[in-house]
Formats: C-alpha cells, sequence, structure tokens
C-alpha cells in the first residue's frame, strides 16, 4: 500500500516536485557550507604558512603545506599538560557526573518509592533558583576543595535535566512487566539496578555519557575560578594562546629567528591548537549521534 | 498482561507507608550521595544568599557577620554603568532570542522535507559539530576571523575593519556566532517531533496535488506548534542566563559599550576584585529576574493544558 503510493507520489509529483526537491538540495547545501567551512578553513590553516593564510592563500588547500604547527603545539609544555588535565578532568567527571544521573533516575523511576515526588521537587528546584556565582564559591572554599580536582565536578552537582531524560526513558522504555517480573522473583533494587537497569539502557547511557564528557571537555570557567594555572585544562590554557594573544617564555626561549620568527610561531600555534582542542569530540558524537533524538525526546515529553 | 498487573498494583497500595519505606530502602540509599552533595553545593549556597543582605567577614562566618540593609543592591543601582549592564543584559538575550529561535525550526522544516536520505543525514552530522566545541575554541575563531589583517571576513569583503573594537559590531557578532553554534543542535528536538507525522497524510496531500511548501504549512507547522511553544516558553524564562562565557571572551576595552552585561560585572566585583557581598547582591538580582518571568511564563504555560513542563 504505502509502495504503491510512494511510486504514485513520484509519478504525479512531476515537476513541481522535481524543482522543490533541487530547491532543497541546493538550500541544504548552503547550511552545509556555512556550518563547514569555517571549520574546514582552520584545518587548511593549521596545516599552512601562517602568512599564506593572513595574504588569503587558503580558501580552499594549504600553502606551502607544514606539521609546524602541529609540532609547536606539541612542544609546548602548558598546551601539553592541559591537555593531561583535560583528559584527568574529562574522564573522572563524566564518571561521577554519569553516576549521579543514575543514581537519581533509577529511583525516581520507581512507582511505589514514597517521598518520590518531594525528592523530585528537591532536585528540581535546584534547576530554576541558585545561589548563583559567589555564594557558590565560598562554599567550594569552606568545603576545602579549592584547588583539588574536587572543585571542578562536586559543586557541578547532579545534572538534574540530564537525570531526568534517564528516568523518563527508564519510565517508557524499559517494560514494567519486567522489573516486576525481577522483583517478584525476589531481585532486590541493587539488583535491578546493575543487572537490568543499566544493561537495557545503553542507548541512553550513551547519550549521558558524550553530554557529560563534552560538557568537562569544554568547560574553563570552573578551573578559571577554582584551581591554579599549573591545573588549568586545555581550553583555558588556550585563553592566553587565542584571547590574549601571548606568547610564553618557553616559547620565546625556543625561538632563535627573533620577533619575526616569535609572531609566526603564535599565529600558527592558534589553528594548530584550535583543532588538537575541538578534534576529540567532534570524532566522538558521530558515533552516538543516531541515540540523541531518543535521549533529547525523553526528556521533552515530559519533564 | 493488564488483568495480572491491576490486582498487584492494588496489593502495593494497600501495603502501608512504613512497609513500602523499607522495602525500598535500597532506593533510598542510591539516593544518598546525590541528595546530600546538592544539599551542600547547590542548597548550601542558596542559603549564603543572605551575604547580599550583610557585611562579609570571613571570620565571623556567613550567620555571624552584621547585617547591611539594601546597601549592596543600593551600590550596584548607583553604579556608573548600571543602566549600561542592565540593558545590554537585555538586549542581548531579547535580540538573540529574536533571532536565533526560528532558526532551528527552518532548518528542520527544510531537512524534514529533504528525500535524499543520505544528503539529510550529513547535514545533520555536520551541523551538530558547532554544539560541541568549547565557547574558548569558538572565540578563539572568531577574534581569528574578524581580525583586521588578514581575518576570514576582511579577506572576503576586502576591507580592513577590527570588528571586535567596535561596540556597533559586538551584539552581531555574539548572536550569529551563537545561530551558527547552536542552530544545528536545536533541530533534533523538532525533526523528531516532524518524524511522528504519519506517512499516509503526506501521501493524501500530495495526491491531492500539494506542493512542498502548502505540505509544510499545512501539516508540518501545525504538527510542531505545541513544541514550538514548549521550547519559547523555556528560552524565555532564561532570558537573564545570557552567555557569560562568550561576552567574557569577546569583551576588548573598546566594545565596552555594548558587550558589559551583568554577568560579567558579577565576575569582576565578586570573584576578581573579592566584593563578595557586591557580587552575590548582583547575581540575586538577575536570578530575582528569572525567577519572576518563570512564574509568569509557567502561568502562561498552563494554559496550554498537555504542555507541562515543570
Amino acid at each position: 500500500m504505502t509502495v504503491f503510493a510512494r511510486k504514485k507520489q513520484g509519478q504525479l509529483g512531476g515537476l513541481s516536485d522535481r524543482t522543490s526537491d533541487i530547491i532543497l538540495v541546493i538550500f541544504s547545501l548552503i547550511i552545509l557550507l556555512i556550518i563547514a567551512y569555517p571549520l574546514y578553513y582552520v584545518l587548511v590553516a593549521s596545516f599552512s604558512d601562517p602568512y599564506d593564510v593572513y595574504a588569503g592563500k587558503t580558501f580552499l588547500l594549504p600553502s606551502q603545506a607544514t606539521l609546524d604547527g602541529y609540532k609547536a603545539v606539541f612542544a609546548e609544555p602548558n598546551i601539553v599538560r592541559g591537555y593531561g588535565n583535560s583528559i584527568l578532568y574529562t574522564v573522572v567527571g563524566t564518571i561521577f557526573s554519569v553516576a549521579m544521573i543514575y543514581l537519581v533516575a533509577y529511583p525516581l523511576s520507581v512507582k511505589e518509592l514514597p517521598g518520590k515526588k518531594i525528592v523530585s521537587i528537591f532536585f528540581i528546584i535546584t534547576m530554576y533558583f541558585g545561589g548563583g556565582l559567589i555564594p557558590t564559591y565560598l562554599i567550594v572554599q569552606k568545603t576545602g576543595i579549592m584547588q583539588t580536582i574536587w572543585a571542578m565536578f562536586l559543586p557541578g552537582g547532579v545534572a538534574v535535566s540530564n537525570a531526568i531524560i534517564a528516568r523518563n526513558y527508564f519510565e517508557n522504555s524499559i517494560p514494567g512487566s519486567l522489573k516486576e517480573a525481577a522483583s517478584i522473583d525476589g531481585a532486590s533494587h541493587f539488583r535491578i539496578f546493575f543487572s537490568m537497569i543499566i544493561p537495557l539502557s545503553l542507548p541512553i547511557l550513551s547519550v549521558m555519557v558524550i553530554f557529560s564528557m563534552v560538557a568537562y571537555w569544554n568547560d574553563w570557567f570552573t578551573a578559571l575560578i577554582y584551581m591554579t594555572n599549573e591545573q588549568a585544562p586545555l581550553p583555558l590554557v588556550l585563553r592566553n594562546i587565542l584571547i590574549k594573544s601571548s606568547a610564553s617564555a618557553s616559547q620565546a626561549s625556543m625561538i632563535s629567528g627573533g620577533y619575526a620568527e616569535l609572531n609566526k610561531m603564535t599565529e600558527m600555534i592558534k589553528f594548530a591548537s584550535i583543532i588538537v582542542a575541538a578534534a576529540p569530540m567532534l570524532i566522538a558524537y558521530p558515533f552516538v549521534q543516531k541515540y540523541f533524538e531518543k535521549g533529547l525526546m525523553a526528556g521533552a515529553v515530559k519533564g | 498482561m493488564t488483568t495480572s498487573a491491576v490486582p498487584r498494583n492494588a496489593k502495593l497500595q494497600r501495603k502501608s507507608l512504613g512497609r513500602r519505606i523499607t522495602d525500598n530502602w535500597q532506593l533510598y540509599v542510591l539516593l544518598l550521595v546525590p541528595v546530600i552533595l546538592t544539599i551542600i553545593y547547590k542548597y548550601g549556597p542558596m542559603y549564603g544568599i543572605q551575604i547580599a543582605f550583610r557585611n562579609y567577614n570571613p571570620g565571623l562566618g556567613i550567620t555571624g557577620s552584621p547585617w547591611a540593609g539594601w546597601k549592596w543592591f543600593e551600590r550596584f543601582f548607583r553604579a556608573p554603568t548600571f543602566d549600561r549592564m542592565l540593558w545590554n543584559t537585555v538586549k542581548l538575550s531579547v535580540y538573540g532570542l529574536l533571532w536565533s529561535f526560528p532558526v532551528p525550526i527552518i532548518l528542520s522544516l527544510i531537512l524534514n522535507q529533504l528525500r535524499f536520505k543520505k544528503l539529510k543525514r550529513t547535514v545533520q552530522t555536520v551541523i551538530y559539530a558547532p554544539h560541541f566545541i568549547s565557547t574558548m575554541v569558538i572565540c578563539g575563531m572568531l577574534r581569528i576571523f574578524l581580525s583586521p589583517s588578514g581575518g576570514l571576513i576582511n579577506l572576503i569583503a576586502g576591507t580592513q575593519i577590527d570588528f571586535l573594537t567596535e561596540s556597533s559590531a559586538f551584539r552581531t557578532i555574539y548572536i550569529a556566532s551563537g545561530i551558527w553554534q547552536e542552530a544545528g543542535w536545536g533541530t533534533i528536538i523538532y525533526l523528531a517531533t516532524l518524524s511522528s507525522i504519519d506517512p499516509a497524510l503526506y501521501e493524501a496531500a500530495t495526491v491531492d496535488g500539494a506542493s512542498v511548501f502548502q505540505r509544510i504549512l499545512h501539516i508540518d507547522i501545525p504538527c510542531l506548534l505545541p513544541m514550538i511553544i514548549l521550547q519559547l516558553i523555556m528560552s524565555v524564562s532564561g532570558i537573564m542566563n545570557v552567555g557569560f562565557e562568550k561576552a567574557f571572551l569577546l569583551q576588548t576595552d573598546l566594545n565596552r559599550a555594548t558587550s558589559d552585561i551583568i554577568s560579567i560585572y558579577v565576575y569582576e566585583q565578586g570573584i576578581v576584585s573579592g566584593k563578595y557581598e557586591l557580587g552575590t547582591a548582583v547575581g540575586l538580582f538577575n536570578t530575582a529576574i528569572n525567577i519572576v518571568l518563570l512564574v509568569v511564563v509557567n502561568r502562561i504555560a498552563k494554559k496550554y493544558g498537555e504542555v507541562n513542563f515543570v
């Protein structure tokens, strides 16, 4: 029936449908270009001589292709250390965050839990109302986690909106009969949580992992206020290079060619460091992309 | 299936409250750590808001410090840049909302009608990409693209304008880059809504001779409307939460006339200068406006019965 109708649509659609198809394709390609080109341009520039970049010779392909930018990035101790810090914060933070989300989401998905509503409200309030920057800062100070890795994720607490997404997923996508059968067979809540909920919710788990990873990988403000320079994650290190445009002392001592050479190096590092900072997440997200729709809809249907 | 579930549920209902609590003790154990953390790091700061009304002395602690009344609020209202900050904040977020809100809707209407599945998927993957990039990197790219000597924009336009020193350009830069970064991501929720449309509807419309444009107008848009309203409500209620990060990173001494926003003031006064009370008071002022908006918007939301968001 549908196959027949589709065929018929193709025939009947005729010219007007084909014209609109062409228009839609053109629109899509324009969108594609607008989004992709700036990223492509930086990628090309990162392999090019910076003077050629600023002379407008690298719109499509690298000019005087070189890996010097990347060599300089990985020779810069601040960046390497920042990279290491970022990886550490991202791994630990993601594990913490996802664990918190699951610890909140599962109990709140159990229908007969007494006090469920109060606990939900307790968490949801924090989505809309908070103490603000300074009182949070003072609490972090007071609890003695300043300048420790704990400051990177404890103050964030529970990602409540993500917990709601996960809870809705548990409620809607894991059959209630399965949970009931398990509890009648004498499985405890711990047992159900670890051997049923977690394995059965891998799609939403992957979405939560990627959301948390991205949040930690890209975060710099938390580190700006709570951490020392040595503990700065990559984006914060890049602040000096990209935003303040200052060359570091180590760079200056490395280079013998004088100020012009140093300037060139600074510019090269900019492009390469953008790629180096953005690449991990850009490579990771397409793998879980098919679950985004499911994840976000689960959160939107029922806040 | 359902018939056997009914008496079981009824039995659960009959259990006493105490019994239900002891039966579920493991669930409370799971909740323990998140609840404790939330009390310390979310409710703790709420309690700390009172320093907005005190002369905070770290030695005396929050509750030990003497009261100061509305002093810090008055200082904020009398700040020479108060008007500027308030209007910059409001303008940046209202203009931002007006410009960026329709874009994901238009994008998803186009993508939804695209019949080449492979192209559609490619476009989707690419337009999600900027969402995964750090604000720091985005602002770094903006600085490079907008540079007066050899920046991409100036190269294309053949000019040598230093955009980041022009206050008149700041909002455009801020909003346009925001659309570039988030519009693609914003399509997910609309595309998912559109994918729930029964294909038979399109077929019937096509048979009746409806063009793509008519199908969008009479099938897609009515289907999206509840979701559009929901999204609009949520955006309006966060209007004072205009992104600190990008404004902070794109600010230069010369574009302050438009880039100075309240959240930057909170950071500068509170963290950099250590005026905790002032920073807290200003933050509270911001939150208060948000709460008012949230309540108003929630009232409106209740009129749309099926859209239930808190």
